[in-house]
């Protein structure tokens, strides 16, 4: 065992170095479009991994995960953009004092973010934790509703239906790769604590958890909160990454695809939610093709716009209905599994045995 | 404000209380029977429009004929909607049935977009329906005091069939205990199916309604409206029938005159049902007609 622990010390230890190679090669080599969706599956894996707490780890169906985002998004572009740039968007209605003034630097302003979300999801948590299964969901739906009608009118703050524009690019491959990691190492812990196991027997049964002494609504309320944090960090990253923001961009619709990403991970696997939120991405891009006219050559074939939603409203009906349990189901990856596995193990024995002869011929 | 415009105000208030009660009926129904909310109901009203715009508009069908046929293709497209997103799922844990209804919604919505396109089309509301008439000095469209009394026909069948009929009795029992209804010879699928078929119908006769007095029509019309008529449903207690209309009513009511008599907040209209949806479940969790369950271990 002590072997393996160390075997697998070192494999993580190297596939850290790797992948931070990776980012300083990606920073300055690849092609900006291909570090722009590097950094959407970063986000998105911060986005599934906070959802994945409230949802998948406590079982608090909440469906609100938009609203936090937007409160992140706003809080953290609106500190970071220049007075001038301010200046000049707001043109319907002077921005609010201090705020147009204010500047702050970078991870200053996405821990505001990510703490005013944490006060809003706190602010909520009171009534909507009292609430189970769906009455939570439709009420936490509601909830980023109202957040969004509120930042629509609130013309001297958001400045309305008008957006953000201009928020300057800060987000890079290191900040969101960095709190990505950061995000997975906390909530990793937390789930192996004592607050972790407490929240998994909320939701295996509320009623038995509560007898065997667990403090329902503080578990809950941390569980939420914590995932409102993220939420509205990751949401600042992504208003920094994408330099627009408008509250359109918050609506359910938002939620549900980093609903995809959970269930499709697995429902109480990080990892796997992180593993889920590239291969969203990632097919997002790909998928691109369906909204466009396709030249084979010999024939045009005409895409149509929203091709590639009906696709993924259509996976993820078929996630849910023959593949319940996701990628993952509620496992953490780990060396171990990995390097029990069919696939891996052929490998390594083929390359054990041929190696003296020259390589693997399979 | 003069008694007039009040009175314009209640009688608009009226009839978007009809629509509201309509839909959230179809809401409360599949809830009573399996627990659930129906996330596709919102798109299964919208559906319905469309049926009706492509009758009346693409076909020349007139409306007379159009309507009734409207009404059986939405029971279809909603028996549909059950069969494929929620039967399979029949013994899942609650959580996978709710995506899977999210799922359904959401295909219907872009599919909606990519075979009708996103740009609002105009309703094609039948001239008897839209005259104006005038009352005393208010006037007022015809179809504000149609609404009520179709809502009000509707309903009454719907009861007459609940409690009189056989099939009533089986939906009542699905209701209770889905294992005891089936020890008594009760076809739960078949008694499930017909419920979302009736839900769909009645979700259509408010969607060709809702039409007629908002004539513009989208694939995104249906999620407002529908988590507000899930709103009204439980405001009146989920799963009671005659809680669902009261709910509608308090709400469509509520919204006119919310923005009657304070219009500084007509930008928070549609805030203003979930507001009360969160005062109503803080102080009476189970609505106003629900009775309180306990959970038994």
């Amino acid at each position: 065992m002590a072997e393996h622990k160390k075997r697998n010390q070192i494999l993580t230890a190297v596939s850290v170095l790797l992948l931070l190679g990776f980012i300083t090669f990606a920073e300055n080599y690849l092609d900006l479009y291909i570090v722009r969706i590097l950094n959407v599956c970063a986000i998105y894996a911060i986005l599934g991994m906070s959802m994945n707490l409230i949802n998948g780890f406590t079982g608090l169906f909440s469906l609100g995960h938009a609203g936090f985002m937007a409160v992140g998004a706003y809080t953290t572009a609106l500190l970071t953009m220049p007075p001038a740039v301010k200046q000049q968007i707001f043109y319907l209605a002077p921005l609010a004092k201090p705020l147009d003034q204010m500047n702050l630097a970078f991870p200053l302003a996405l821990l505001a973010g990510g703490l005013l979300a944490a006060l809003v999801g706190l602010l909520i948590a009171a009534p909507v934790l009292r609430l189970k299964g769906d009455y939570l969901a439709i009420a936490t739906l509601g909830f980023a509703e109202i957040i969004r009608v509120v930042f629509t009118n609130t013309q001297t703050i958001t400045n309305g239906a008008l957006g953000l524009k201009g928020i300057p690019a800060l987000t890079n491959l290191w900040w969101s790769f960095g709190t990505t990691a950061f995000t997975l190492v906390v909530l990793l812990s937390l789930i192996n604590s004592s607050y972790g196991r407490a929240l998994k027997a909320i939701r295996e049964d509320e009623i038995a958890a509560e007898a065997m002494g667990i403090n329902l609504a503080k578990h809950k309320t941390l569980s939420f909160v914590l995932g409102a944090f993220f939420a509205g960090i990751g949401g600042g990253l992504l208003g920094n990454l994408l330099g627009t923001i408008d509250p359109k961009m918050f609506s359910s619709m938002f939620t549900f695809n980093i609903l995809l990403i959970v269930v499709l991970g697995g429902m109480g696997s990080l990892t796997g939610s992180i593993i889920s939120a590239f291969i969203v991405t990632i097919a997002n891009e790909v998928l691109r093709f369906l909204d466009e006219s396709i030249n084979l050559g010999f024939v045009v074939l005409q895409g149509k716009v929203g091709m590639r939603s009906v696709v993924f409203s259509a996976a993820l009906m078929f996630v849910v209905l023959f593949y319940r349990h996701g990628l993952m189901g509620s496992k953490e990856f780990s060396w171990d599994r990995l390097l029990a596995g069919k696939f891996v193990r052929k490998l390594m024995g083929c390359f054990k045995k041929r190696l003296p002869e020259g390589g693997c011929d399979q | 404000m003069t008694l007039d415009l009040f009175l314009q105000h209640l009688s608009n208030g009226i009839s978007l209380g009809s629509l509201y009660a309509l839909i959230a009926i179809g809401y409360t129904m599949v809830y009573g029977i399996l627990r659930l909310i129906n996330f596709a109901h919102g798109d299964i009203f919208m559906m319905a429009t469309y049926f009706a715009f492509f009758g009346i508009v693409t076909f020349g069908i007139p409306w007379f004929i159009t309507f009734p046929l409207v009404l059986v293709l939405t029971a279809v497209l909603g028996m549909g909607v059950e069969a494929v997103a929620y039967r399979p799922l029949r013994d899942a844990p609650k959580i996978s049935v709710l995506i899977s209804a999210i799922g359904a919604s959401f295909f219907l919505e872009n599919l909606t977009i990519v075979l009708f396109g996103g740009v609002p089309k105009p309703f094609p509301a039948p001239k008897i329906f839209t005259d104006v008439v005038q009352v005393g000095t208010v006037s007022i469209q015809k179809l504000t005091f149609y609404i009520p009394v179709v809502t009000l026909i509707s309903l009454l069948g719907l009861v007459y069939l609940i409690n009189k009929t056989k099939t009533g009795m089986a939906m009542r029992a699905v209701s209770m205990d889905h294992e005891t209804a089936r020890v008594m010879g009760i076809n739960i699928n078949r008694t499930i199916s017909f419920t979302f078929g009736l839900g769909s119908l009645l979700a259509a006769v408010g969607g060709i309604m809702w039409g007629l007095k908002f004539p513009q029509i989208q694939p995104l019309m249906g999620v407002i409206p529908g988590l507000k008529c899930f709103i009204a449903a439980v405001i009146g207690g989920i799963g009671n029938i005659g809680g669902a209309v009261i709910g509608g009513f308090i709400l469509g009511i509520g919204e006119i005159m919310l923005i009657a008599f304070l219009p500084n907040l007509t930008g928070y209209r549609d805030a203003f049902a979930f507001v009360l949806l969160i005062l109503i479940l803080m102080s009476k969790p189970t609505g106003i007609l629900g009775e309180k369950t306990a959970e038994k271990v």
